[in-house]
Parts: C-alpha cells; structure tokens; sequence
C-alpha cells in the first residue's frame, strides 16, 4: 500500500499542469471514448446544477442551508464512477455531487430544494438529506461525522450478506475529529469490513484552516496508521488520479474484506453555504488560484481535448445540455405542488404507512 | 437603559462575565477567529484574546466533556453549541458526567459549566438540525435549563447561568436574535427559576417559553381585538428550576389555561406544567386544559409546512377559544 510523506496540499499540486501522469492507468486507459465522454459530461452536470441552485436561493426558494459541491466535483465523479452492483456511497451534508454521480434527477434533486413534494425525499430532508437507496445512496446525513458508523455497517451488511462490494463513506476534513468516525475506523479495521473512507479535505471546516482544526503529522490520511488500516493519498482536481488510486482501496475491500482512508485535496469555491459571506478566513487570491489553474472540470475537459475525444464543439454542446438541464429542472422544481399538512405525518413509521401488514404494535404513538 | 438585540444582549451578558470572573472561558466551533456562526461572540476574541475565547474542532463530546471537566477545578466554560442539535453526539458527557457528577461525589464536586445555543425550528434546516431538547434534558435531575424569549431576559438568564454553581443549559432561538429590547447596561441578573408576567389578563392564561411566548403574544393580541378575550401570558424563563406558584397564581386568577411550546407533544414542558395545575388548582379550573405545541413529526423541511408544524398565532387562538368554550 502507498505512504507517501506527503504534506497536505502539497506544492506538487499547485501546479498539475500538463497531461495526467494517471491516464495510462489501466482503470482509465481501458475505458471507451463513450465513457470518457460520460465521465465528463457528469462532471459538467455537476457542475451547472450547482451553479442553478444559487441563483434559485438568491430568488428566495430554496430555505435553510445550501452547501455546494462547485471544485469539488472530481472526488464525487471519480470514485462513484467506480461503483458496482454491491457497491454503496453515504455522505454528509454536502451531498448533491454525489447524488446526481449515482444517477439522481437534476428535477427531483432541485425539487427537495425548494421543500416540493415532487422531491427526491418529498420535501420533507431538504439540501443536506438526499436519498437514493434504489441507487445505493444512502444519504445525504447533516450532523458531521455522523454517516461514518452508518458507513461501516452498510460495508458489514455487505459482507454478511456475502456480496463482493463495499462502503464508500465520504466525510469532510473537520469531520475527521468527530468520535464516531474513530469509533468506525476501529470497528472497520478491527472486522475486516470493506469500508473505504473518503477523506474530502477541501482545506477547511467552515471557517477554521484543517491545520487549525486537527492535530496530525503530515497528512490527515495517515492516521489510518493507528487502525493498522491501508491509506493513501489523491489530488482531486485530477478524476484520472482518483479513479486509479480508489481503483486499488476498492480492490483491496472486494478481494481482501479491508478498509482504506483516502484522502483527496479538493477545493470549494464557494463559502461553506449559502450563509457564509466567505470574507475573512481565507484570500480571494487563494480562491483565484485553484480556479484558474486546478478546476477539475476544465482540467479534465483540456486532458480529452488533448486526447482527442473532445472536441471544442463536443464541449459546447455538452454544456449548454447541462445548462438547459439545470433550467427545466428550476422550472419542475417552480411548477410542482408543495406537500399538504397531512403529509407532516407520513413516514414517520413503517407500520403507520402500512396499516393493516404485520402489524406488531398498536396504541396511539401519534400524539396530539 | 438601551435598545439592543438579543444577539447583542447576550454577547453583552458574556463580557460582562468574561471581565468579572478570569475564570470565565468562552469555547465552541467557530466562537473566535470567525466571531461564531452567529455572530454572538462578534468581537469577545479581539478584547480579550485567545486564552479566554477559544475555538474547538468539530468534536463535541470532546470539548464539552473537557468544559466539564475544567468546571471541576473551578473554571467557568461557556460552551457554544452551533445548535442544540448537535448536543446530542454529547449527550454522555451532558448527561451523565454534567448531571451526575454533584450528586455521585455526594456533594464534593461541583460543575458550574454553562452550554448555549439556538435550539428551535423554523429555518427550513430539517430534522436533524431543529431540536428542542428542553424537557429531554430538564427531565435529569442535576441539570438547569433556561429558555430566553426577550433580550433583557437573554442577557439576565446568561449571566446568572454562569454565576451559577451548577450546570445550566442555555437554549436560546435563531428566529429571535435579531429581536431587539430594553436592556439596562448596568449588571443584573434574571434569576432562575423566576417565571415573568409577560402580559397580564382575567380570562384565560397562556402558560409558554421561549419563541412560544412570542407567538402567544401575538395571539394574546389577536385575542383582544378580535373577540373581546384578556389573556394572560406566563413565560416560564426557566424549565428547571420551574415557577410553580406564578403558574397557579395566574391560574387561580383566570381559571382557564392553554399550554404553549415548540416541543413536540409525547412528554413535553407541558406535560408537567400541566399535571402540576391539575394537582394543585383542580377546583380551580373552569375547563380542562388546552394545548398546543408541534406537529408530532420529525422536523419536515419544506418551508410552509415547518410553517404550520410550529406553533403559530392562529392556531393558539383556536386552541384558546375552545379552552374559553
Ligand atoms: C456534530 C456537528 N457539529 C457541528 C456541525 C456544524 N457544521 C456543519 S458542517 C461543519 C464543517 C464541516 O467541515 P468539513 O468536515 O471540513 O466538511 P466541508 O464542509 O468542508 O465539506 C460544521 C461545523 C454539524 N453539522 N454537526
Ligand atoms: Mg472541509
């Protein structure tokens, strides 16, 4: 397994210009110019959904928190562009880049936002609680580091239903200090689980630095170490390097049952949500950088132009469908009904839903 | 005397302590470099540097079990929840080490810890973020909760939270931060376990706390104007310690009481406030006591719903008109 003395965000990374040292990887050279094409087109997606949502918050439709996933796109699109049948994703709140990798509707998505009942969870989560379990998505989860148990046991469940599949369980860097995610990383290590925590170190917890929040010595993978856990690191700007590095954590929780940390360096370009005028912690300069020359999309949009699978027109084409995507979905998400009060108490029980089919209560467990 | 908001009201009850007591500390994600999540803190870093504000990692069972832990040895932690909600990947530490500790030591150890934060519904954050965990907590022994409505009681109740010797559990609301108040500059405090008339009438009392009492208020009003109704309004301030005798006081007064809160209903504040009234003024009631709290779901994101699943003021009129019937 890989341990690079790596310092977070290392130099190396401030300047991935030129061709991915990764595209020979076999994960990538083997895939077909159709699915280089895809690859892309998810993260251009990604990409003009995002950026629809904050023009549909500013127009005041979209209620509580909106974290976005723009810079970040790479991670998502990356490692779930690896998944298999018996393979499963859970995040936490920053959780639409996910959601749309595995296949969720731009239109269902967009209509949990604005609380419609046309929404992927009927309006009732909301930005920071998506869900897909047909698409193996387990959420979407808005208390930091809470997913982390859940994680481990979907990858437990896995193995004692004795499929060949794993947990991708994605967290932030702050998360990282949560109790629970160490509780999991024991419990993975200690059971063979083939869990792989997915690290996103986008360089800060809202407004505290990651080396302003964590105690480590070099990296915040490494403290895998301590589990006797595999770990390794990944430049995110760069989807070729994160699908040839989580390629091997996934292949050692298929063939082995063994968990991995990963961590990826990414970025946000946007404040922590919505809320967060994102003016004092960190400098526009900063931000300038990674977006002038470590954007994900567009390095990975240059990388097939080179290749030649793209072509500028290609590029254009994809876009504006990404765009117009994005569009109608805003339009779905305006035309559609909002939930009723009756729906305030649906789904609160499986036995409620399902008056009548093995029903092992009763009693009133709805008060008034 | 001035008129401030209850954000500034609270940071005003903060460094009033801060400057009072060296042994005050101010903890939490965010408190400092970022001046909170809030905007509560705004400013206490620059005036009185890093020993007495300090910013945690997102760790809360750590930092509020080391709160407690400091409170042992006589330090005065003032820990910021960015929301309540949170509160429960803590709950061991808030619980059993915060309640028990007094008691266990048989009366050796004290823990004068204050924790605060919003603790409501009504931003569209969704379950996970819009816990009421009042009654949860108030129901341990061991443990004082407060719930500010107004900025004058925001700045007494956190002031007299962090004078007191034992663990008291702020739960202050976002919707009213940027409510504004009188609030005298000088030092005072709102002592626990006061209730406060916050309107007085004959016909029928309003028995709330926190943003509730707001949204009586406004029914209170409504009530007045619209069918001739003098409504009393009780804000308990405090859950635990409670005010019983204003409560029955005011019950004795107009013989007719509606319970208002923003708990969901199995347990609530208002469960004891309610066993309490029939227990000790049963004669005096002309009609069984009303009620009106939260849609007993899980918080519902959606805007206009959350809307409808809190308390509102044309549901606490209808409420008070059939207690009145
Ligand atoms: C237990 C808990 N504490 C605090 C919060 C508030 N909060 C939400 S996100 C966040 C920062 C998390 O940062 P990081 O893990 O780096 O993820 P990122 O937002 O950068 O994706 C905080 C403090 C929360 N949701 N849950
Ligand atoms: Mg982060």
């Amino acid at each position: 397994m890989a341990k690079p003395a790596v310092i977070t965000h290392p130099e190396s990374l401030k300047n991935p210009a030129g061709p991915s040292e990764y595209s020979k990887h076999p994960v990538n050279s083997s895939l077909t110019k159709e699915a280089k094409i895809a690859l892309y087109t998810k993260m251009a997606r990604i990409r003009h959904f995002e950026q629809r949502c904050i023009r549909v918050y500013q127009q005041g439709k979209i209620g509580g928190f909106l974290h976005l996933y723009v810079g970040q796109e790479a991670v998502a699109a990356g490692t779930i562009s690896l998944l298999g049948k018996h393979d499963h994703i859970i995040t936490g709140y920053r959780d639409h880049g996910h959601g749309l990798m595995v296949g969720m509707g731009m239109k269902e998505c967009m209509a949990e936002l604005t609380g419609k009942v046309t929404g992927c969870s009927k309006g009732k989560g909301g930005s920071m609680h998506y869900f897909a379990p047909d698409k193996n998505y387990w959420g979407g989860h808005g208390i930091v580091g809470g997913q982390a148990p859940l994680g481990t046991g979907l990858a437990y469940a896995v193995k004692y239903r004795g499929e060949k599949g794993s947990c991708f369980t994605y967290m932030g860097d702050g998360a990282v200090n949560q109790g629970a995610v160490h509780e999991a990383y024991n419990l993975a290590a200690l059971w063979d689980l083939p869990v792989i925590f997915v690290v996103e170190n986008n360089g800060y917890s809202m407004g505290t630095s990651q080396e302003r929040s964590t105690a480590h010595p070099g990296c915040l993978a490494k403290r895998a170490e301590g589990y006797n856990m595999a770990w390794d690191v990944i430049n995110g700007h760069d989807v070729y390097e994160v699908r040839a590095k989580t390629a091997a954590a996934l292949k050692r929780a298929h063939e082995e049952s063994k968990p991995t940390v990963l961590e990826i360096f990414t970025y946000r370009y946007f404040g922590h949500s919505m809320a967060d005028p994102d003016k004092t912690y960190r400098d526009k300069e900063e931000i300038k950088e990674y977006r002038d020359k470590k954007d994900p999309v567009f390095l990975f949009e240059k990388e097939l132009l080179a290749e030649k699978v793209l072509t500028p027109e290609l590029v254009e084409s994809i876009n504006a469908a990404a765009m117009e995507e994005a569009d109608a979905a805003a339009a779905f998400a305006d035309e559609s009904p909002e939930p009723t009060q009756a729906d305030i108490t649906k789904h609160i029980y499986w036995e409620e839903d399902n008056r009548g089919k093995n029903s092992t209560s009763s009693g009133t467990i709805i008060f008034e | 005397m001035a008129i401030i908001s209850y954000r500034e009201a609270l940071r005003a009850a903060m460094r009033d302590e801060l400057k009072r007591d060296e042994n005050v500390v101010i903890m939490g994600e965010e408190v400092a470099q970022f001046n909170g999540a809030y905007k509560i803190t705004e400013g206490l870093l620059k005036e009185f540097g890093p020993k007495r504000v300090v910013d945690t990692p997102i760790s809360e069972a750590g930092f509020i079990g080391l709160g407690i832990g400091a409170s042992m040895l006589g330090i005065r932690p003032v820990m910021e929840l960015m929301f309540w909600s949170f509160s429960y990947v803590a709950f061991d530490q808030i619980v059993n080490n915060a309640g028990n500790i007094r008691y266990m030591s048989g009366g050796l150890i004290n823990c004068p810890i204050v924790i605060r934060g919003p603790a409501n519904g009504g931003t569209n954050v969704g379950a996970t973020h819009s816990h009421t965990p009042e009654a949860i907590l108030a129901s341990h022994p061991g443990i004082k909760v407060v719930c500010p409505a107004t900025p004058y009681d925001a700045k007494g109740l956190l002031k007299a939270a962090i004078r007191d010797n034992d663990p008291v559990y702020v739960m202050e609301n976002t919707i009213l931060y940027n409510d504004k108040g009188e609030v005298p500059d000088e030092d005072y405090i709102v002592p626990i376990g006061v209730a406060d008339i916050k309107r007085e009438g004959t016909d029928l009392t309003i028995v709330a706390h926190g943003r509730a009492v707001i949204t009586s208020l406004k029914a209170a009003e409504i009530l007045e104007k619209e069918h001739g109704v003098s409504v009393e309004v009780v804000d308990l301030r405090s859950i635990r310690p409670l005010d019983e005798e204003t409560i029955l006081a005011s019950v004795r007064k107009t013989h007719r009481a509606l319970l208002v809160e923003e708990n969901k209903p199995f347990c609530g504040v208002d469960a004891q406030v309610a066993y309490l009234i029939q227990a000790r003024a049963f004669d005096e009631l002309d009609a069984p006591i009303g009620r009106v709290s939260s849609i007993d779901a899980p918080q519902i994101y959606s805007k206009k719903l959350e809307d409808l699943q809190l308390p509102y003021p044309a549901r606490v009129v209808e409420a008070a008109l059939k207690v009145l019937a």
